[in-house]
């Protein structure tokens, strides 16, 4: 049993990072206030460029990351302006970025149909990965996972321990108040939305470079709606963000080990598995009205001029 | 510095203005996609606006593709007008799909009147209760209906890719993920010899005619709009928010469910992986660019439609993929979002200096 559970756990880490990547990047924005729904859109222009990066240099999935993560922010800016600038609806803004996304990306990649990319391999770190069972799992990984955990430590970090993230929380709830004593509200908005771009682009370039390395249309398949279901489930929570995104990690990977685990169910429902469980988390944690309003930042989808 | 201010109150010049100028610069920005694609931007508008209608066939085809995606819009702006956001269609409409679908397959060689009509309730229903589940989420455990809609709607999908895999797929099919060719009792007849276009479109055509007595005359649909516009002063006037949830998600499923249906039992003919492309997605757009109006839909579903018809004419002519239809819907939806603000807001005049 344990030699089948290893590649399901190692898998279910790499399955866990482009989730972890989008998702930590929509939590940053929705703590500042702002919600967008556009991240299937700028995962999938980042595929699209991270691939388009990858396929015409040398540096393979390292140059595609840099290229996914550019053109992420990119697509975040033209939502930025529309709804921040220009005070338009958030909700239906993002909607028009996922639609513009996957135009976009279906556009560009229409070169790259079937064109495989080399991937990534893993990187063994040093003595750790010897370790029986827990190193083949944890320390067997690509860089990027590992990269994952990192940008959660970093988020994590700056929302709890620095200024930093007081001013960004402070925009979310409250952005009269922060304006009031001097904080450019806008400006912070941008910024996060932006990172949140960055970081959404990333885990589209991770999806094309490096997990799947290969175009297909549509390949983000719906994991920026699940990465912004997280962030509810999660409560705006990044430790449970991460906890979340292995959860799903896990439970996207299960039709792939179903056979060898002796689960016999038609392999459309394993499938179909990540998109059910969504919704049930999320039934399981909007039902508790006053717990979702705690954690909700106040001022979060509505637009806001100084 | 901000250079935008409320206007007093709304201009409903600019909303019907909004439109126009979100066409105009799509047209603007593909002209210069065009040019960076080498290709003549009049002469690829000409493949793409002009060429498809310039047959009888054309026109037919402009009708198979507006039907499913007026009726959807219809639909989903009965929602949006309540600030419901019903982004799942696209499922409803492949449950439709599957629950028609099945109607046609349990009574294939069954050559009577009643199969079609059967399958459009079938249809009906299945739309509408795959509607219903995420209405249930929402008002009995205040899950948000944008998530749990698009989620069935993956969910929608790989349930239809089962149905075709396993149970319904057709034996002679050379395993290709497809039922069996529907008979023509369970098939909308086309009205012209060669064309595609069939009675079908006659379901938008009513709907989009009830929808507009029922939004312009119904206090129901009155209080839908209110519950969106001001969901405290609904709540003092005694409108049930709940039933705005109801209605809403019902309604449209139920439109997307039938255009589910059109298409299975008009130019599909059967029950395959392709049944839409993308027309429950595309609706949304149609939904907003016709100003969530019964009217405005029928325009705009029309225009989405040749969208739709240009892409496949660039595709052949100018040797375009066809994507570049789904990079113009976004292009579209972004301008009209951006032309819309100045519905609410407008430039700010520069300060004049003051004179003594």
């Amino acid at each position: 049993m344990i030699e089948h559970l290893i590649p399901v756990l190692a898998g279910t880490l790499a399955a866990a990072t482009p989730l972890i990547f989008a998702g930590l990047g929509e939590l940053v924005a929705e703590r500042t206030g702002v919600i967008n729904l556009g991240v299937e859109g700028m995962m999938l222009i980042g595929a699209v460029a991270g691939f388009a990066a990858a396929a015409h240099s040398d540096g393979g999935a390292l140059a595609g990351l840099p290229a996914g993560a550019v053109a992420g922010m990119l697509a975040a800016l033209i939502f930025a302006i529309l709804s921040l600038s220009m005070a338009a609806n958030q909700a239906a803004c993002g909607l028009a970025l996922t639609i513009f996304g996957i135009g976009l990306s279906a556009f560009i990649g229409q070169h790259y149909v079937s064109y495989s990319l080399p991937g990534l391999p893993p990187l063994d770190i040093p003595g750790l990965s010897e370790i029986p069972v827990i190193g083949r799992i944890l320390f067997h990984q690509d860089a990027v996972t590992y990269l994952g955990l990192v940008t959660f430590v970093g988020v994590w970090w700056v929302l709890r321990k620095t200024r930093l993230g007081l001013v960004l929380k402070a925009v979310g709830e409250a952005p009269d108040a922060a304006h009031a004593i001097g904080y450019p509200v806008i400006a912070i908005r941008y910024g996060a939305t932006l990172f949140g771009g960055a970081m959404a682009g990333i885990a589209g370039a991770y999806l094309s470079t490096v997990y799947t390395p290969l175009w297909v249309q549509n390949m983000v398949a719906g994991r920026g709606w699940i990465a912004i279901a997280l962030v509810v489930f999660a409560a705006w929570n990044p430790t449970r963000l991460l906890l979340g995104a292995w959860l799903f990690g896990g439970v996207t990977i299960l039709q792939f080990h179903a056979q060898g685990l002796g689960i016999a169910l038609p392999v459309q429902f394993l499938a179909a598995l990540p998109y059910l469980a969504t919704v049930v988390v999320l039934v399981l944690i909007s039902r508790d009205k006053r717990l979702l309003q705690l954690n909700l930042p106040a001022s979060l989808g509505k637009p806001w001029m100084p | 510095m901000p250079l935008l201010e409320a206007r007093p109150t709304p201009s409903a010049r600019m909303r019907l203005l909004a439109p126009l100028i979100a066409i105009g610069l799509t047209l603007a920005v593909g002209s210069l996609l065009f040019l960076s694609l080498g290709k003549n931007p009049v002469e690829a508008f000409g493949v793409f606006f002009i060429q498809p209608l310039s047959s009888g066939n054309g026109w037919s085809e402009l009708m198979v593709k507006a039907g499913p995606l007026i009726l959807i819009a219809q639909g989903l702006a009965i929602g949006f007008r309540a600030r419901i956001y019903n982004i799942g269609a696209e499922g409803q409409l492949i449950m439709g799909a599957l629950a028609g679908g099945g109607v046609a397959i349990a009574f294939d060689g069954v050559d009577a009147w009643w199969v079609l009509p059967l399958m459009v309730i079938a249809g009906a229903i299945g739309g509408a209760l795959w509607g219903a589940i995420p209405a249930l989420l929402r008002t009995r455990f205040n899950a948000q209906e944008t998530l749990t809609t698009l989620m069935l709607a993956y969910v929608a999908t790989f349930a239809l890719s089962y149905m075709v895999n396993g149970p319904w797929r057709d034996p002679e099919g050379m395993n290709f993920p497809q039922s069996i060719m529907f008979g023509d009792p369970a098939l909308f007849a086309p009205w012209f010899e060669g064309m595609r276009v069939n009675a079908a479109i006659l379901i938008a055509a009513v709907a989009s005619l009830a929808f507009w007595i029922f939004t312009s005359r119904s206090f129901l649909a009155y209080q839908l709009t209110v519950g969106g516009l001001a969901p405290a002063a609904a709540r003092y006037a005694g409108f049930s928010a709940n039933r705005t949830v109801w209605v809403s998600l019902v309604l449209s499923g139920l439109t997307a469910g039938l255009a589910g249906v059109g298409e299975v039992a008009g130019p599909v003919g059967q029950l395959n992986l392709n049944i839409s492309p993308g027309y429950g997605f595309a609706a949304i757009i149609v939904a907003y660019l016709g100003r969530l109006n019964a009217i405005g839909i029928v325009l705009a579903g029309l225009l989405m439609a040749l969208l739709y018809l240009g892409g496949e004419a660039a595709q052949v002519a100018l040797q375009l993929p066809a994507a570049i239809t789904g990079l113009f819907q976004g292009m579209l939806l972004f301008f009209l979002l951006g032309a819309d603000v100045f519905v609410d807001y407008r430039l700010k005049p520069r300060p004049r200096p003051a004179y003594a």
